[in-house]
């Protein structure tokens, strides 16, 4: 109950380091994050304070014999039935959470298929968008904010973890079976991954980035793109510039035959995308 | 008043073992007729079935491995401590870390304490002349000191040493991902230490069932022994499991199978169809041993030191058989905890392995609460062994609370695979192992080597040790909540992850400058002995009760065995343990409850 009070005055209390997570999802894991971390303040911090009490109070002040007794029932009883209480209680906020982390929606409003492989990232989109990058060239991830997104994990080689800090949530890529989950991002914005399960020699630098934009920006973005790469089978999910997600400013070194690739080499940074904004 | 001690009249000395004539200690004479007529120098160390010849073996052999590994950690913190660090190629690095694990969890700890420490005090604790099987014993360890020499050749073949991580989790382990002959060496000497384990198991459990002399009941067993009877059978659940995995991995490798690849498979709906390997199972499969493995590493740690912690406070153990039950809660969680390593690969029920691991943390605080009542309303005296038994306490504290937040999934989806993880593993690790293990080294020398250890060079090691072991994992802690992964060569610039990286390898340097005093300690030790006697700690427990070292068969006598603390009742028999009630408080007269309890 102490535990369900937490939880619900949840955003008031510090991060305690985490992060306050940028998906609705990862909300939920951050309070559940600040519970526990409560919790552990208090029940190591009680631990702590008996340890160092009995270190100070019952140092050797003479050579009188202490008290030899060996039990104690009562607070034997006491010391076992109380750490059942707390792990019951944390249990039950465990599952809570875990069941709004882990519930997948019937009708996503976007649907990304992500494949793993060394060195890097595919994201595959319903109208054939592919988006493809590796290692030092981080691909990224368009995604509508405030909307569900149902991503399906794959790994095309050895296992991988799908990883966004600001998300809160990790997941392996697997070869041989695919994984599912939602998020629902809450604002606009750039959110860094990383690869976190150890794969091989660049394990390192398996970055990506999911950039979340409104939910018209992510329809035009979808579109624009679907027309390009239809139009240049070529392309291997290497996007032109002003199509390219990528917010970090490492702009690929795309040598296309568009129209477009005038604009490619000029680092263009920050809000990419001109074809963003004009819907 | 339930009787925790035995009645009297059961069990009474009886003709196997004299009552001791002569008072123990410093006149104590040394035992004619039983010196050793075998081989001496060299040949007595490779050929002695002894078991404290083999458990020293094992430990010198441990912590050699143990530096080993330590200063590959170091060139690992030197390579994180700047972001794009040139020290280390990626291919160096990895092999490093996997090296680095696999050391210090397959060869040090473990064997450390079930090979080396337990081979040597188990049969003194219980009474007994040697392990049940002193050949088998010797077959152990000269299987473990072979694997380990096949591990670490690791390093000197064509592409070098495995670079899958300690793990060895496929596909990745496999001949395609990960070729050469470092892997197979790595995977052979996983092997051939598997057997050794296995075999050791076997003798401790056989050891303690049946060579206890007249008079150790099961319930007068030192906490230390009851450890490692549970850490034998998890050792006989968990090591065959492993080395049955690691044989099929090898197929994989060599032998055209496919276990734990998924090539081949048509997912059908996403569903694999039949005739198809799983990458999972291997995971499935380590983690099996992998859990209780990290209870195999823990439990003689606990063992150690609920030894030191009553010695040093002159007080028995608290809630002794409570204790025991604490330990075989453990174990039998521990084997339903495996998947709570594989809470993101999506593919296992959650709820349950959530709820198993939470709940080892019940167990674990009973153990907490007897180690503070045992310190309650003792007199404590801060040896070295006492100041690491205490430095446990604490770092075993942390690690053990950051570890019920990883058992929770939501929040190890947060952090899994980061240095939050790496963070907390060290803590249980360091705070069981490192100080556990060397409370026990400075607690269990005297006996050994019937000399002592400098106390000012041990309270060194300890202090430094301590103050470099939080520098160096609490701003893990920090950076993997930030999103740093493990297992990473080189991290981006812009993040903000140097500082707390760059604190952590000065404080990685402080840990391995305070084990520079412990080495410093021997050779001291050595050139300038101070004669230890049979008991200089006035501890408890049979062990204390032969000469310092014992003789080629441990005991000529034995005192008579009426408590969990043989040498104490000896040596103190107007301060016998009292189950409950307030008990002596002065040097005088016991209570009646006393006398009714021998």
């Amino acid at each position: 109950m102490a535990l369900g009070a937490l939880l619900l005055t949840g955003c008031q209390l510090p991060t305690f380091g985490a992060y306050k997570g940028a998906t609705s999802q990862a909300r939920s894991t951050f309070h559940l994050w600040q519970g526990f971390f409560i919790a552990g303040i208090i029940v190591g911090g009680f631990t702590l304070l008996l340890i160092t009490w009995v270190i100070f109070r019952y140092r050797r002040r003479s050579d009188e014999m202490p008290r030899q007794t060996q039990y104690h029932t009562v607070t034997e009883i006491f010391y076992t039935v109380v750490p059942i209480l707390i792990v019951i209680g944390l249990f039950v906020a465990t599952v809570l959470v875990e069941n709004t982390v882990t519930a997948v929606e019937p009708n996503p409003a976007a649907k990304i298929d992500v494949y793993a492989f060394q060195w890097g990232w595919e994201f595959s989109y319903p109208n054939g968008v592919k988006v493809i990058g590796q290692t030092t060239d981080a691909p990224t991830m368009m995604v509508p904010t405030g909307q569900t997104v149902r991503i399906t994990l794959r790994s095309y080689d050895v296992l991988h973890g799908f990883y966004v800090p600001e998300f809160n949530f990790s997941r392996y890529a697997s070869p041989g079976y695919y994984t599912e989950f939602d998020f629902n991002v809450l604002h606009d914005g750039v959110y860094r991954g990383q690869c976190t399960q150890l794969c091989g020699l660049y394990h390192s630098l398996m970055f990506f980035n999911v950039r979340s934009v409104s939910p018209s920006a992510y329809r035009t973005w979808l579109r624009v793109t679907g027309a390009y790469q239809r139009t240049h089978p070529n392309s291997i999910g290497q996007l032109p510039a002003d199509l390219h997600a990528n917010i970090n400013g490492t702009v690929p070194s795309y040598s296309g035959n568009s129209g477009n690739s005038g604009n490619s080499g000029s680092g263009n940074t920050g809000n990419t995308g001109g074809a963003l904004s004009g819907d | 008043m339930t009787d925790v001690i035995a009645p009297p009249g059961t069990h009474e000395p009886t003709e196997l073992h004299l009552p001791p004539e002569v008072p123990l200690g410093d006149g104590h004479e040394p035992h004619g007729g039983h010196e050793e007529h075998g081989p001496t120098g060299i040949l007595k160390w490779l050929t002695s079935t002894d078991h404290k010849v083999i458990g020293l073996s094992y430990m010198i052999t441990a912590i050699v491995i143990f530096y080993i590994s330590g200063i590959m950690a170091l060139f690992m913190r030197l390579q994180l401590a700047t972001p794009h660090s040139s020290l280390l190629t990626f291919s160096q690095y990895n092999a490093l870390f996997t090296m680095h694990g696999g050391l210090m969890l397959y060869l040090f700890a473990g064997p450390f304490a079930f090979g080396g420490l337990a081979n040597y005090i188990v049969p003194l604790q219980v009474g007994a002349p040697d392990m049940a099987f002193p050949r088998l014993n010797a077959l152990s360890y000269w299987l473990y000191l072979t694997g380990s020499i096949t591990m670490l050749l690791g390093f000197f073949v064509a592409g070098g040493a495995a670079q899958f991580g300690w793990v060895a989790y496929a596909p990745l382990s496999s001949a395609t991902s990960s070729p050469g002959a470092g892997p197979d060496l790595f995977l052979m000497g996983i092997a051939l230490t598997g057997f050794s384990a296995i075999f050791t198991g076997v003798n401790l459990c056989g050891t303690i069932f049946y060579l206890r002399a007249p008079g150790m009941t099961m319930f007068r067993m030192p906490i230390f022994t009851w450890n490692m009877l549970v850490t034998g059978i998890l050792i006989l659940i968990a090591f065959p499991v492993l080395t049955a995995a690691v044989v099929m991995l090898f197929c994989d490798r060599h032998f055209g199978t496919h276990i734990y690849t998924a090539t081949g498979c048509h997912l059908v709906n996403g569903h694999a169809m039949v005739s198809c390997g799983s990458p999972l199972l291997w995971q499935n499969l380590f983690w099996f041993f992998g859990h209780p493995e990290v209870y195999i590493l823990a439990l003689p740690f606990f063992g150690i030191v609920t030894e030191v912690l009553p010695v040093f406070s002159r007080r028995p153990v608290f809630g002794y058989k409570g204790m025991v039950f604490a330990t075989m809660a453990i174990a039998a969680l521990s084997t339903g905890v495996w998947a709570h390593h594989m809470f993101t690969t999506g593919a296992v029920l959650l709820p349950f392995f959530s709820i198993l691991s939470l709940l080892i943390a019940v167990p674990t605080g009973i153990k907490f609460f007897n180690w503070i009542g045992t310190m309650w309303h003792g007199q404590l005296t801060f040896t070295t062994p006492m100041l690491f038994s205490i430095g446990f306490l604490f770092a075993f504290l942390m690690g053990g609370v950051t570890g019920i937040m990883l058992a929770s999934p939501p929040i190890d989806f947060a952090v899994h695979d980061t240095y939050f993880v790496v963070a907390h593993f060290h803590q249980v690790l360091v705070g069981t192992a490192v100080f556990g293990g060397f409370a026990g080294v400075y607690y269990w020398y005297p006996k050994m080597f019937g000399r002592m250890l400098r106390e000012s060079l041990g309270k060194w090691h300890f202090w430094l040790l301590f103050i470099g072991f939080w520098v160096t994992f609490m701003p893990q802690y920090v950076v993997g909540l930030l999103g740093m992964p493990r297992r990473v060569a080189s991290y981006p610039s812009n993040l903000g992850w140097q500082s707390y990286n760059l604190v952590s390898t000065v404080g990685a340097f402080i840990i391995a400058a305070s084990f520079a005093f412990l080495l410093v300690n021997f050779v001291v030790s050595w050139r300038k002995p101070i004669p230890a006697g049979d008991n200089p700690w006035d501890a408890h427990t049979l062990e204390w009760f032969t000469t310092s070292p014992p003789p080629h068969h441990n005991y000529t006598h034995l005192p008579p065995i009426r408590s969990e603390r043989p040498t104490w009742d000896y040596n103190h028999p107007d301060a016998l343990t009292v189950p409950h009630g307030k008990g002596v408080h002065t040097n005088g007269k016991a209570n009646g409850k006393v006398t009714a309890s021998v």
